[in-house]
This record gives structure tokens, sequence and C-alpha cells, in this order.
């Protein structure tokens, strides 16, 4: 950031004294700053310190990428890792698919009773608390007596992850102007070639994001996880957690920053998705 | 739009049905199933067996005695008041944090605000688990903290400043992992607030104290109840940060269930402090439908 941010564009219009009076208040832009390093100061220790030579972490000898090779090199982080990918792609496809039909549904299929309770019903995964989805799913698995390993860890991905699809999908849809479609339409297109040539390709950006939420969000689950995977079933997550329970050393510090890295990046990715480019706004 | 073809109602019915099955058949279900288990008898080792039993519910208040008689008993309340006072001090400190900070943001010219709200999004969708045992690195013993207190002498070997299993150490973790979402939706109102407002009532000689108390606040109010119960109904259930940084003996609700069902392997008395979890969201869920429904929907991400 630069000496600019002290110029406030909004000086040039009229009334601007009263403004700068009032909403510049001393020490707010420090305060914003203190912020900014309270959110990333820990995730840059935490990062710093894999790359700690010694095996205890908090006491620096000095730098080595060993961690990172040793922890790339260990079987069963690999296994966790290769686990968190299968769930997380297989939940993303599963629910981005269910999301997306039932956004079409919402938006295009017209009013109809109980709307509101399905649209109350799709984003229940977010208002549940999750360690209480953690353990009914837990209590629901061993009750039906299912037991897919892998899989029932994946169903409940699906499960949660199918609101955060469902939530940037809707919103492209809302956003959506219909004149396209019914021109299509009038052209005579049939429904199937309206939505495969101009619905599809105008939600594509909102069906992207959608997936990209639920992938980061099926990667970063840990308590759902952890009460429902098996011995073999662990996800990267829950595996970084038991290794937090055996003692701390710069080798989960590096584990942990490599998924940082990656979630980073995907939200990054996600947001750049979503802007939406001057010029091509459908409105 | 009015008119559909009778098709229509079938296709959609078809759209909708995957995801309404799913998300009933594995999360309406499985919290119903829950919800019956806590009236269940406990086996020893996990699991219930099928009789009646509103025990797990008496277990929050009483402890049985030997001669089978009850005791009232404080341990569980005592776990419950934690939790509401610990979500309480984490959505106070994020308002208290967050409203000056959304402020500034809102205050920022168009560019510069989405840089910033990137800023404060990407923490916010990062592993949780990763996020909070940074702080285990900085406030534990030998952490970053402790280090120059060692390194200056003030501290010896084997002493601490017990930063670490302490509410504390709850306090910040929680207040860390949510404050986004106190910034967000605050942001959200005051990027909106209508500057003009605010300089009528300057005109008008109102101090600036009024100039806040009265108009800044009365109309970035909807984005204030949102971010505190954005904060306050995940702290409540939170499970990752009292259990790495509260350790075993500083429990709340979250980590009361999951000790239920891993170590103590009470079933019943698990699924009754989930209910009863669960219960206390679904209020604060509707209360913030009461206050929603007054104001403009929310737009939670930008």
């Amino acid at each position: 950031m630069t000496a600019q941010d002290d110029i406030v564009p909004a000086a040039a219009l009229p009334g601007t004294k009263v403004r700068r009076a009032f909403g510049e208040v001393p020490g707010l832009k420090t305060l914003a700053f203190c912020f900014l390093a309270f959110l990333y100061l820990p995730i840059g220790v935490l990062v710093a310190y894999s790359f700690n030579e010694g095996n205890i972490v908090m006491v620096w000898t000095g730098f080595s990428t060993d961690w990172y090779a040793q922890a790339l090199a260990d079987a069963d982080i690999r296994k966790a890792a290769m686990n968190s990918l299968i769930v997380a792609v297989s939940a993303t496809a599963i629910s981005t698919t269910c999301a997306t039909l039932a956004a079409l549904a919402l938006a295009r299929g017209g009013a109809f009773r109980g709307k509101v309770a399905l649209l109350g019903l799709i984003s229940l995964p977010l208002m549940v608390p999750e360690i209480v989805t953690a353990v009914a799913t837990l209590v629901f698995f061993s009750s039906i007596g299912l037991r897919l390993g892998l899989g029932n860890v994946i169903i409940a991905h699906t499960t949660f992850c199918i609101p955060f699809a469902f939530m940037p999908i809707r919103a492209r849809l809302e956003g959506m102007d219909t004149t396209l479609e019914q021109a299509s339409r009038d052209l005579y297109a049939s429904d199937w070639e309206t939505f495969r040539l101009v619905t599809l390709p105008l939600l594509m950006p909102g069906v992207l994001a959608g997936a990209m939420l639920a992938f980061v969000i099926s990667m970063d689950d840990f308590i759902i996880t952890l009460m429902v995977a098996g011995a073999g079933d662990t996800t990267l997550p829950v595996y970084i957690y038991s290794m937090i329970r055996q003692g701390i050393t710069p080798e989960v510090n590096a584990v942990s920053s490599i998924l940082l890295l990656f979630s980073i990046a995907m939200v990054t990715a996600y947001w750049f998705t979503t802007r939406q480019k001057p010029g091509r706004n459908i409105h | 739009m009015a008119n559909l073809p009778e098709n229509a109602t079938l296709r959609r019915s078809l759209a909708l049905g995957p995801a309404v099955l799913i998300v009933g058949a594995f999360m309406l279900v499985p919290v119903a199933i829950m919800g019956v288990y806590s009236f269940l008898e406990a086996k020893s080792f996990g699991g219930v067996t099928w009789s009646f039993s509103g025990d797990a519910y008496v277990q929050l208040f009483y402890e049985r005695l030997l001669d089978d008689s009850l005791r009232l008993s404080s341990g569980y309340l005592i776990i419950i008041a934690r939790s509401f006072f610990l979500a309480l001090v984490a959505t106070v400190s994020c308002l208290i944090v967050g409203f000056p900070v959304a402020w500034f943001i809102a205050r920022r010219p168009l560019g510069q605000r989405n840089m910033w709200i990137l800023l404060i999004t990407i923490p916010f969708w990062t592993n949780q688990l990763v996020r909070t045992f940074a702080w285990i690195i900085i406030l534990g013993r030998n952490g970053v903290i402790e280090a120059p207190f060692r390194w200056a002498g003030l501290l010896g070997e084997g002493e601490t400043l017990g930063l670490m299993y302490s509410d504390f150490a709850i306090a910040v973790g929680l207040t860390y992992t949510f404050i986004p979402l106190m910034v967000l939706p605050i942001y959200a109102s005051l990027e909106k607030l209508d500057f003009s407002l605010v300089e009528a009532g300057a005109d008008l000689y109102s101090s600036r104290w009024e100039t806040f108390s009265r108009i800044v606040i009365p109309l970035s109010k909807p984005g204030i109840v949102a971010g505190c119960l954005l904060v306050f109904i995940p702290s409540l259930g939170a499970f990752i940060q009292p259990d790495l940084l509260g350790g075993g003996k500083k429990l709340m609700l979250g980590t009361l269930v999951q000790f239920q069902f891993s170590t103590a392997r009470n079933w019943p008395f698990g699924s009754a402090i989930a209910m009863i979890l669960l219960a206390f969201v679904i209020a604060f869920l509707m209360l913030y439908a009461r206050a929603a429904r007054g104001a403009k929907a929310m737009e939670m991400r930008r």
C-alpha cells in the first residue's frame, strides 16, 4: 500500500469536509492494519516454524526444508491426502450436480407450495452446528449399519457441501436475464437445446464458483470426518489433528502449511472467478 | 412463467429430488434419530438399549448417587454457562474490533475495498483446525509470546505465563476464527449507508457521538445484529478451539458432546447435549430471522 491510501477520492465530491470530519477517525487506519496483522501473523508464524531445522517447533535452530521432504515422503500423510482428494472430488461432483438441478428448479420452476420449506431444508446443513451434524451422522450410520468406509465420509461431505454449492449457483441464476432463454425458445429451440446452449453456458461461472466452494469446504472439514471416518479413512485435517495430539513437530507445521497454501490458492481463484468482468455483466 | 406445462412440474420435482433427498436422508433423519437416542438408555461401551429413559436429560442437572437418589450437580451447567460466556466474550471482542475495521473499509475507494474484503475472506476459508493450531505455537509454553520473557530471564526454566489451556486462550481462538463473520455483514450495511444523513446530522449541530449513536448505529443495525449472531452461534457450539486451546479441563458444549461419543461412550447423554445445543441455535436463528425480516436480506460475501 502506498501513500495514495491517504487520498480519499470522495474529497472531490461536495460536502466532503463534513464526511472527512466524521469518517476519518484518527488511528482507524492503524487499527485496520493491526487487524490484518492479527489475521495473518498466526498463519505466518505457523509457516515460518515449518522451516525450523530442529524437531521442537518452538526452539529455532536453523533453516531447513527437510520437514517438507519428510512430510511428502510419509506414507500415512500421502494416504490421508489421497483420501482427502478422493472425498473432496466426489463430494464436489455430486453436490454441485444436485445443487445445480435444485437451483434451476427453484429459480425457473415458477412458484409452488413448499418452496420456502425446501429452500430451508437445502440450507439446513449451514444452520446445524458442525458438532451436532457430526454426531447425528455417526448415530445414523451406526443405527442403520452402513459401513462403506470412505463412502460414509463421501456421503457426509456431499450433504454439507450441497448448500455451499447451491448459494453461488442460485445467486447467478437470479442475476441472469431470462430474455436470452425466451429468444432461444422463440427461435424454436427445444427445451434441452435452450438449456444446453443458452442457460448452462451463462450459468457456468456460478456452477464453477459453487464447485470451488464445495471443494474448499470438503477439504477443510475436520469435525464431521473425525466422527464419521473409520480407522483407514482418515483425511488430511484429521491426520493433522492426530499429529498435534501426539506432540508438535515442525512436520505438523509443514503439512499444515501445504494445506493452508492450497486453500488460499482455491479461495483466491474463487474470488477472481466470481468477480464480474466489466462489460460482461449479464443484467 | 405463470402457466407451466404439466410435465414441467414433474421435471421440477425430478430436479429438486436429489438435493432434497440427500439433505433429508443424511441430515434431517440423522438429527431426528439422534433426538430419539437422547431418550434411550446407554449401553456401557457405546450404542443404546431400546428402552425409554429421560436419564440423559436428568443427568444434566443431577448426579445419581450410589443409593440411586439424585443430587443436584452443577458440573454440566457450568459447561453450558462457560459456552455462553465465552461465546459472548468472543462476540463482544469481534464487535469492538470489527466495527471500526468495517467502517474503515467502507470508506476506502472501491478498488481498495474489494482488496480488503478479499484479505479478510481468505483466512476465513482456510482450515480452521490449522489456524487454531497456530495459536498453540503463539500462546503455548515456550511459544512466541513467552520467548522474549524467557530470553530476558523473566521466566525461569519450567515456569510459564499460563496463557494456554485457559478461558482466555479459547476466547482468543474463537475471536480469531470468527471475526471475519463480524466484519463482513457490518461492512455490507455501512457500504450502503447514505452519508448525506451523517452530513445532515452534522449540519444540524449534532455532536460526533450523537451522529454516531442516532444515525450510524441505527442504520447499520442489521449488519451488527447479523454479525453478532454469525459469531455467537458457531462460537457456542465450537469444538476445535476449546479442544486445542482449552485442554481437557475447560470444556464447552461442543467438546462435551464429542467427549460423550468418544471417550465416555454415553451416546444418549451426548445426543441430549447435542439436542440442547441445537435448540439454543434454533432459538438464536429465529431471533435473527425476526431481526432480519425488517431489514433487507444481507449480502454475505461482499
